[in-house]
């Protein structure tokens, strides 16, 4: 409880407390060299110096104050801060779907922590109807909170959890499944869902936010309805991103699971569909499809469940002047399958040649992407894409990188056998791979050109 | 309460004394740095073109300390869609939202240290930024970037001190371009430069005092030479209560000399709502009393003549009818000059409801303007008002009809509280209208973007040893010298006063000449669009040596900054760099322009070939219009290079000299020498 106290105070900043009798939370007339200052002192971050105290001043504004000037301290009261959001319960209307949102971390469910400064993933599901009241017009909502974790800690542990929940929400019923998920890896959970969950009967719709829920230009409200009402009302059953489509607050995306990558650091509209056009547009007016070759609700609760996962494989990103001792180190280290992100059609050089070999010699599966992620790989055009071939690098057509990577953990998982692992990579699930590339599929427009120019005068993007 | 509120003129101290008034200002002034505050965006340049807009909204947020803010809500009921325009050359995706900020502008932070230190505040060691809400989309990440520097400072004024409660250093928010209905649009050219942002405390007891205060002030920062000047760089906002009053922030005034007139409405506003409180009391009127109903009136006012009903009714909308159960007269009592407690209404309904085309109410108090008797009498029966009820109409669509009508009852109780909490906006004949409910501390909470930053004791020290003179000692100094009240309190705040010093000191300059350079040449070239700020103090200091040094004549100074700034915008514009040596520069000018100064036996030889070679029109038969005539040819060829004073002397001496020479010789003094000779 002492060190509750005192939280994240450290070295100086502590002794200063504990020599005036103060505490976090403690509401007090503070004289300094500096002169005097009334405040509540706040926990301090962990990452933050030992050297400061922080007041949160009657103006609302936060301040630091360096101990060692701190002449007294006196304290007046207590004020503690109590994270609060109107907790309501979930109206239940018999005659609207029944969805079932599954938490696992991430922006789209966060919250402000003083300690760290920082967002962290401690909203429960529960609270989030209670910021988002409009969820209640779409649907009976029941939420369960899987895991609390950023996306770049979600692991085949994870996945195998979602995968069977998933499963077990199905066959209890449910119309829709919204899944929270923190954005930076959505797209590899997207993959491996669409692997390990197949013919769904309902939507399975991942979604999350680029603006963390505390503040007002927030996506993730907009994000969370769009979502639910793609699992409530929507056709497409299928693992499918829901996120903003433009950076503008007019419509999110669909995205299918399996061509889906994460495009930006920090905008909106991080997530594209790569080498294809996405599913659907989805505003609160409702969803508009773009395509229909989708797979369709259905009534029956005939899922598949695939939880196969092997560990041992990886991504190499090949750049000029890889050495081959990287490749050579993975099948020192057990790897059993290897995705080669290469450059233009599906190349890497020659060093490596022996190395893939022995590789392969050791029975480590190796596929070829490209890491111009549009386009196909093609490794009859050039000489060196034959000679990489003949050292039974399987060319793996559009799969994205990541994507491949997933399905080959998928595939391992399942099987060792060089032609039966081939057989299941190499037959499409769901769009990871496909047979045409659409013209429309491959667009970045490049700004200043006059056209361009025109369009964003005109469209809100 | 038994004092009669008098007109503006005839106010005294005494008068506000007797109200209780209590006058704060926030005064917000733009910093000069190259670069915005959490991105590295130019700073200050504007355009009213766009490449591109994006559409976002706005929802309210839970604050640090876990309660809903009240200004939040209200926004949030207002469902707008926010329009910003985007430029390419102003605007990255930090100020769209969509980008992380960068670390602060150290240029920046190091100004407001400055001005901390002119304020005499208690500095905080630690900067933390803090979000503050702004959900009017103002700001498209939905809060300002802020973070205050210290607290609890003051000034000198009039044998007193002047409270400053804090200074902060914050981003700017957009321009709005305009706010119909349920759209507004802003420009986001001067979002995110960086400001600072002063806050007195309610220290100003006359509406005159808080313009005097706000005059210091301003010219206090400006003193450090690193302010934005020009329009919009420096906006204020006051802050008004009155005794049993409450405290209500006016924004957005335009200048300081709009202050005073503001002050005065705003008591006026008070002192009336307090009034209205006390006519409701005498009627049993209170919080817990009041009541009010309302009902869609649509069908009973079918027929009506009243043109914007009329068209209402043609757009399919729908009319009802707010009844305020005893409020017959009150929307008709006074609040500021010339406007009533309905404008109160009226101006709840166009921020909250978006009813923005106005008339968008019609009541019961003024209701002969507006619907007939016969109408007013059918509504009167719909909705069951006794004599004594108020009836206010409203329409539109049904969602914000219905907005409306809360709204309605919510303003109409809180004339039972008193005064409502709220910001308010200046307006130009000086009274104000309702911007929103004044937001709480609860709108604050820290950046998590940022780490804390520590103010460190060098950093002050430093910027310390860069402070300016405050202008009141620099006035005390500058007595001595007798200059023109306007030039004076020009140079007190002008950034080139370190310059003036170093002219008159160091060079002996004569004060009033410098003076009236610094302040009103300096101020007419920049009005012909010449950008004075791109010569150097050097480059100044060294046209005044070649006066001094006799290479150029008084009149010529302004001649040679003009052809200095023209050449510096040349080589910049050539991409060439300008010369370091100011001397040479200087020296250069004066030769293109060969203002040599002419010697006093160079201007007489001028002088004597003009009258006695000249051609002089017919016309020319007084003494005057020839002088008039004469200086005009001579000056061509001295201008900047003779004190056009010496020449007119001369000239006149000349003239003189030659009428008498005329009438000696007996000949006519109408006709010219020439001509005169030659008969």
């Amino acid at each position: 409880m002492s060190k509750d106290k005192h939280k994240g105070y450290r070295g100086k900043g502590l002794a200063a407390l504990k020599e005036h009798g103060v505490a976090v939370w403690s509401d007090v007339d503070v004289e300094a060299k500096t002169g005097s200052f009334q405040g509540i002192i706040l926990p301090r971050s962990e990452t933050a110096d030992e050297d400061h105290i922080v007041l949160k001043l009657r103006n609302g504004y936060n301040v630091g104050l360096q101990a060692e000037s701190i002449i007294s301290m006196e304290e007046k009261g207590r004020k503690e801060a109590h994270y609060k959001i109107p907790e309501k319960e979930f109206p239940y209307d018999p005659k609207k779907p029944n969805v079932r949102l599954f938490g696992t971390g991430g922006t789209i469910a966060s919250r402000l922590d003083y300690r760290t400064g920082a967002v962290i993933p401690a909203f429960s599901p529960g609270e989030l109807y209670g910021s988002v009241p409009e969820l209640a017009d779409l649907c009976n909502l029941t939420t369960e909170k899987l895991f609390g974790v950023f996306s770049e800690n979600m692991g085949p542990e994870q996945y195998i959890i979602t995968a069977k929940k998933i499963g077990e929400a199905i066959k209890d019923g449910t119309d829709g499944i919204v899944i929270g998920h923190g954005t930076d890896t959505m797209h590899h959970t997207a993959a491996i869902l669409s692997f390990m969950v197949q013919d769904s009967p309902v939507p399975i719709v991942m979604v999350g936010s680029q603006r963390s829920s505390d503040r007002p230009s927030s996506d993730a409200a907009s994000n969370l309805i769009n979502s639910v009402k793609a699992a409530a009302e929507g056709d497409i059953a299928e693992v499918v991103v829901c996120m903003f489509g433009p950076t503008s607050d007019q419509y999110g995306l669909l995205h299918r699971g399996t061509r889906v990558r994460k495009m930006h650091s920090s905008y909106r509209s991080t997530f594209r569909t790569i080498g294809d056009i996405p599913l659907a547009m989805i505003s609160r007016k409702g969803l508009v499809h773009l395509r229909d070759d989708i797979k369709h609700r259905r009534n029956d609760r005939d899922v598949k469940i695939n939880l196969a996962f092997e560990e041992k494989v990886t991504i190499l990103y090949y750049y000029p002047n890889m050495l081959p001792d990287l490749v050579d180190a993975c099948v020192d280290n057990g790897y059993l399958g290897i995705v080669i992100a290469g450059t233009g059609l599906g190349h890497v050089n020659k060093p490596l040649y022996p190395a893939l070999k022995r590789a392969r010699n050791n029975g480590v599966h190796v596929y070829m992407t490209v890491q111009t992620l549009w386009g196909y790989v093609q490794m009859y055009v050039y000489e060196t894409g034959r000679e990489i071939m003949e050292l039974g690098v399987v060319p793996a057509c559009n799969m994205l990188p990541e994507v491949a990577y997933m399905k080959l953990c998928w595939a391992l998982g399942q099987s060792n056998d060089r032609e039966e692992v081939e057989r299941i990579m190499l037959t499409p699930v769901n769009g990871e791979i496909t047979e045409r590339e659409p013209y429309n599929g491959y667009l970045i427009y490049q700004g200043a050109i006059p056209e361009v120019q025109d369009f964003l005068r005109t469209i809100k993007r | 309460m038994g004092y009669e509120f008098k007109p503006f003129d005839e106010m005294t101290p005494e008068d506000y004394a007797a109200i209780g008034l209590k006058a704060g200002l926030e005064i917000h002034q733009q910093l000069m740095t190259e670069k915005k505050l959490f991105c590295r965006c130019p700073a200050g340049h504007y355009s009213d073109s766009y490449d591109a807009e994006i559409l976002r909204h706005m929802r309210p947020t839970l604050s640090e300390l876990g309660e809903y803010d009240g200004t939040a809500l209200m926004e949030f009921k207002t469902k707008k869609e926010i329009v910003y325009r985007i430029h390419s050359d102003t605007v990255c995706t930090y100020e769209m939202d969509d980008t992380p900020p960068f670390m602060m502008n150290e240029a920046a932070l190091d100004i407001a240290v400055e001005v901390a230190l002119l304020l005499n505040l208690n500095l905080v060691n630690e900067l933390h930024i803090s979000r503050k809400q702004y959900l009017d989309g103002s700001i498209p990440t939905g809060f300002q970037r802020t973070t205050i520097l210290g607290v609890d400072g003051w000034i000198p004024y009039k044998n007193r001190k002047i409270g400053i409660a804090q200074l902060g250093l914050e981003e700017d928010a957009c321009r709005e371009v305009s706010d119909i209905g349920h759209q507004r649009v802003f420009l986001t050219d001067r979002l995110g430069m960086p400001l600072i942002e002063t806050v007195t405390k309610p220290d100003m007891r006359t509406p005159q005092e808080a313009a005097e205060v706000g005059e210091i002030l301003r010219r206090l920062v400006r003193a450090t030479g690193k302010m934005r000047v020009g329009h919009g760089a420096a906006r204020e906002d006051v802050n008004v209560s009155i005794d049993g009053g409450t405290r209500v922030e006016i924004k957005g005034v335009p200048s300081l000399s709009r202050v005073p007139l503001l002050i005065y409405n705003e008591a006026m506003r008070q002192w009336n709502l307090l009034r209205i409180r006390k006519l409701l009391e005498q009627r049993e009127i209170t919080p817990s009393t009041f009541s009010s109903s309302n009902a869609d009136v649509t069908r009973v006012l079918l027929g009506t003549q009243y043109v914007p009903i009329q068209q209402s009714m043609e757009r399919g909308e729908e009319i009802h009818c707010v009844r305020l159960d005893g409020y017959a007269g009150i929307l008709n009592e006074k609040t500021q000059t010339d406007t009533t407690f309905a404008k109160e209404i009226s101006d709840r309904v166009r921020v909250v409801a978006c009813l923005t085309t106005l008339p968008n109410i019609v009541h019961s108090d003024a209701a002969s303007e507006t619907l007939s008797a016969k109408f007013w009498k059918r509504i009167r029966q719909r909705m069951n008002a006794r004599p004594n009820d108020a009836l206010v109409l409203v329409w539109g669509n049904r969602e914000d009809v219905e907005c409306g009508c809360n709204e309605i009852a919510i303003r109409a109780r809180e004339a039972t509280e008193g005064i409502p909490s709220e910001t308010r906006q200046a307006l130009n004949d000086g009274t104000n209208g309702f911007e929103r409910i004044l937001p709480g501390p609860d709108r604050m909470y820290p950046d998590t973007d940022l780490p804390p930053q520590a103010l460190s004791s060098k950093r002050v020290d430093e910027a310390r040893s860069r402070l300016p003179e405050p202008p009141w000692l620099r006035e005390a100094r500058y007595e001595k010298y007798d200059l023109p009240d306007d030039v004076l309190d020009a140079l007190t705040s002008s950034p080139r006063v370190l310059l003036f010093d170093s002219l008159v000191d160091k060079l002996g300059v004569n004060p009033t000449l410098a003076g009236v350079f610094l302040s009103q040449h300096v101020k007419a070239l920049r009005r012909k669009g010449l950008m004075v700020e791109a010569l150097s103090d050097d480059e100044i200091y060294c046209v005044f040596e070649a006066h001094k040094d006799g290479r150029l004549s008084r009149e010529g100074i302004p001649e040679v900054v003009r052809r200095l700034m023209r050449r510096n915008r040349g080589r910049q514009e050539n991409g060439e760099g300008v010369t370091n040596d100011p001397r040479k520069n200087v020296q250069s000018a004066l030769d293109e322009l060969g203002l040599r100064p002419l010697s006093d036996d160079e201007l007489r030889r001028m002088v004597e070939k003009a009258v006695e070679e000249g051609e002089l029109p017919d016309t020319l038969v007084t003494h005057d219009k020839k002088h008039r005539y004469l200086m005009g040819v001579l000056m061509v060829e001295a201008r900047g290079r003779a004190e056009g004073r010496v020449v007119s002397n001369m000239l006149t001496e000349k003239l003189n000299a030659s009428d008498k020479l005329a009438a000696a010789e007996g000949k006519s003094t109408t006709r010219n020498p020439k001509n005169g000779k030659a008969g």
